[in-house]
């Protein structure tokens, strides 16, 4: 009862935030979208989407790329999910693009099929007409994101027009465009990777298997620890080795690595990251492709 | 734990970034991954230091031209805070990403090279500031490796910075002055042995001490709803509850209230977060409230205190910023974002430009060009409720959206 309580202030001040944002876009657009990568940032927004709109449903779906590369965990945990909540589930499939010769797979050591899903999103985003997508991504997280609007507007081809964006003053946001644009919505702009796991704790909320610590069979490349999987090519030379370990990030298999840790519950997590000397994109393969990796891949319509 | 942020401003290289580059790494907030890229860059470009910058340019243009083009946040936590830090431009093209970064912040860093003392510029970032009603502003004085930690370098400019302060009409703002070396990390984060003439805190000492009382700007009570959530379910079958943040002030179970415009009075019956009720809603939270009285209310209306009403009028006198490169005229309409409410609003009349260096008003102007700021008069076409910007900073501001192209193009300040 009363007031809360002085050592969540932090936390609870990014809840409040990202549950004013949560509602503004529900009031300022037709047609919002939740995008559902199965990762422990979405599955915080759907969480302050659920308490943002208390006792009445969340009033809008959620959408999940699906690379067909997936940790198995995360789909039975996204179906799990969204029973529980009674959410409606839109999926579209990064093979449907391939097999349409919309995109072309990519072959060798650093295949991977992370960035042609920007293609299936943006054709989801037509067929459905949808004006908002909601998305996980955290400005600390890489250093083109931390030059990211809360509500980025993208034009009819899905770009990110970085050197034109709209100010945005105070907390009022600006969701006025025109047909045939939508915005990228960001709640979670201004928290961090830490503030995300500390969130996770606080509301003891449930997220898949693979966060934690578990024994897997991995293989050494670059300094990161790759998954040995059908979905990761490997050379010969490269030794499969079973280690305990946990992710930090969760996306596509190919472009995921794994931390070695001990850490088996979201206390022990926590203290890991609080300790932590490496970024969370540090593990992401994707990034260490270049310095501007992300910018390029956000211009082009990208989460 | 607290959350401060934090703006800064200063010419182009008198040192932001690397000033935050250097309080993210002396608090060891620079993971290995982050430094070893900076490291690797730095020596590409062949510097014999690690260039801190680095850490904050975030686009390619940036990096390759050495200068920040866009506001960038940045974040990092001691035992005692959480900081965000916005990283604004200092080219004078880029005053709006200014004002912008200082809109969201309670506290502010100016920088000052030095070599050069107090410039134009440095006008214009304390006239915003001022503007902006920051309530502690921190005059950094930068470079101070490159003038031999000179103690007559620093009183002359913390000399002429004073006769600045004398100019400007938010008086209650507090300023400090620190000499830095952003570079070498003296009184950044940790007190520097080559000034022994200086005896107070370093940077970070000083924001560390700066109390959420002090900084946070308090008002009454606003609570502009933003949604209205109507479950219609079983359970909730009548349940008509008005989302919202709380501004200025705290609401509570029984509190005598007024819907505004209808100015229906009311009674808050019950107040909830998520699916647990309180007795008071603290300010910045975003709560659900429901009143005793089933009465007709939108996204817009206003939910204030009975007998503590803001001002209800069709028309307003601001001080503007002006942030597009099309010119704001006489007669031209814009939509007037005020908090979640939007009207449309008619220019009525520009009285003056005010010149951000202090050097006084410009009368018979006809057009505001980027980065203009100017006090203006709005006609609406229907009623907003709102109260001066030096009581209520969040209830007495708003954006101008352009209706043709919807981009934000101006933010004003009530008078
Ligand atoms: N000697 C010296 N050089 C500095 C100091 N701070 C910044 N610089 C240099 O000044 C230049 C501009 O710095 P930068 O951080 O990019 O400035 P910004 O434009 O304000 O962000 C760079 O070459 C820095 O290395 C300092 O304290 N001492
Ligand atoms: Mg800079």
């Amino acid at each position: 009862m009363s007031k809360m309580k002085k050592d969540t202030y932090h936390i609870n001040s990014l809840e409040n935030e990202a549950i004013y944002i949560m509602r503004e876009v529900a009031a300022q657009f037709e047609k919002p979208v939740l995008l559902f990568s199965g990762g422990k940032d979405s599955i915080t927004l759907v969480r302050l989407a659920v308490k943002a709109f208390y006792p009445a449903k969340v009033p809008f779906p959620l959408m999940h790329i699906d690379t067909g590369h997936n940790f198995p965990e995360t789909i039975e945990f996204r179906d799990k999910l969204v029973e529980e909540l009674g959410l409606e589930l839109i999926v579209r499939h990064v093979q449907d693009s391939i097999d349409e010769g919309k995109v072309k797979e990519e072959s060798g050591k650093y295949s991977s099929r992370n960035s042609l899903q920007t293609t299936t999103l943006l054709d989801a985003i037509e067929e459905f007409k949808f004006d908002a997508c909601i998305g996980g991504a955290r400005r600390d997280e890489e250093k083109a994101r931390a030059k990211e609007r809360i509500f980025s507007v993208r034009d009819d081809f899905g770009q990110w027009d970085e050197k034109n964006q709209r100010p945005e003053l105070f907390d009022m946001l600006n969701g006025q465009i025109h047909h045939g644009q939508n915005v990228r919505v960001f709640p979670i702009s201004n928290w961090t990777e830490l503030d995300v796991w500390s969130y996770i704790e606080k509301e003891n909320i449930e997220i898949p298997s693979i966060y934690f610590a578990h024994k897997r069979k991995v293989f050494l490349r670059d300094g990161l620890i790759w998954s040995h999987s059908e979905f990761v090519y490997q050379e010969d030379d490269e030794e499969v080795l079973e280690r305990m370990v946990r992710f930090r990030t969760v996306g596509d298999m190919s472009c995921t690595a794994a931390v070695f840790s001990e850490a088996t519950d979201i206390a022990s997590v926590v203290r890991e990251i609080r300790d932590s000397t490496i970024s969370e994109r540090g593990a992401r393969i994707d990034d260490k492709r270049s310095d501007a990796a992300m910018e390029k891949r956000k211009q082009q319509g990208y989460f | 734990m607290e959350v401060l942020k934090i703006a800064t401003a200063g010419s182009v290289d008198d040192g932001k970034s690397t000033l935050i580059g250097r309080i993210l790494y002396d608090t060891k907030s620079l993971t290995t991954d982050k430094l070893e890229a900076i490291e690797k860059t730095s020596k590409q470009k062949g510097y014999d230091y690690l260039d801190f910058s680095l850490a904050t340019d975030g686009l390619v243009a940036e990096r390759e031209q050495g200068i920040t083009i866009d506001v960038a946040h940045i974040y990092f936590s001691t035992a005692k805070k959480s900081y965000i830090i916005a990283d604004t431009p200092g080219h004078v093209e880029y005053t709006r990403n200014m004002v912008t970064g200082a809109s969201t912040s309670q506290a502010s860093i100016i920088l000052i090279d030095a070599r050069k003392g107090v410039i134009e510029q440095t006008n214009r970032h304390f006239f915003i500031n001022n503007l902006l009603r920051i309530k502690d502003v921190v005059v950094t004085i930068n470079k101070m490796d490159l003038v031999d930690y000179s103690e007559d370098v620093y009183n002359k400019i913390k000399a002429d910075f004073s006769e600045l302060m004398s100019k400007r009409d938010y008086q209650d703002q507090k300023i400090t002055f620190i000499p830095v070396s952003a570079l070498k990390g003296d009184n950044v984060v940790n007190r520097s042995n080559k000034m022994p003439w200086y005896t107070g805190q370093s940077l970070l000492e000083h924001l560390e001490e700066l109390d959420k009382k002090d900084i946070f700007n308090i008002g009454t009570p606003r609570f502009p709803v933003q949604y209205v959530i109507r479950p219609k379910t079983e359970e909730f079958h009548d349940f008509r509850g008005y989302a919202g943040k709380v501004y200025g002030g705290e609401l509570s179970v029984g509190d005598e209230v007024v819907v505004l415009p209808s100015q229906t009075k009311s009674k808050i019956k019950e107040i909830y977060f998520y699916n647990e009720k309180f007795q008071t809603a603290s300010r910045r939270s975003s709560v659900t409230i429901t009143l005793e009285n089933d009465i007709n209310v939108s996204r817009g209306d206003m939910i204030v205190k009975d007998g503590d009403l803001p001002t209800i009028d069709k028309q307003f006198t601001a001080n503007i910023c002006w942030m597009d490169s099309t010119q704001l005229t006489n007669g031209g309409k814009y939509i007037v974002q005020h908090g979640v409410n939007k009207v449309l609003a008619k220019v009525d009349k520009i009285h003056h430009k005010i010149n951000p260096d202090y050097s006084g008003i410009e009368e018979n102007v006809t057009g505001l060009n980027v980065n203009d700021i100017a006090q203006v008069t709005f006609k609406l076409n229907k009623p907003i409720f709102y109260d001066q910007f030096k009581n209520h900073r969040t209830n007495g501001s708003f954006i101008l959206i352009d209706t043709q192209t919807n981009s934000t193009v101006g933010a004003g300040f009530i008078q």
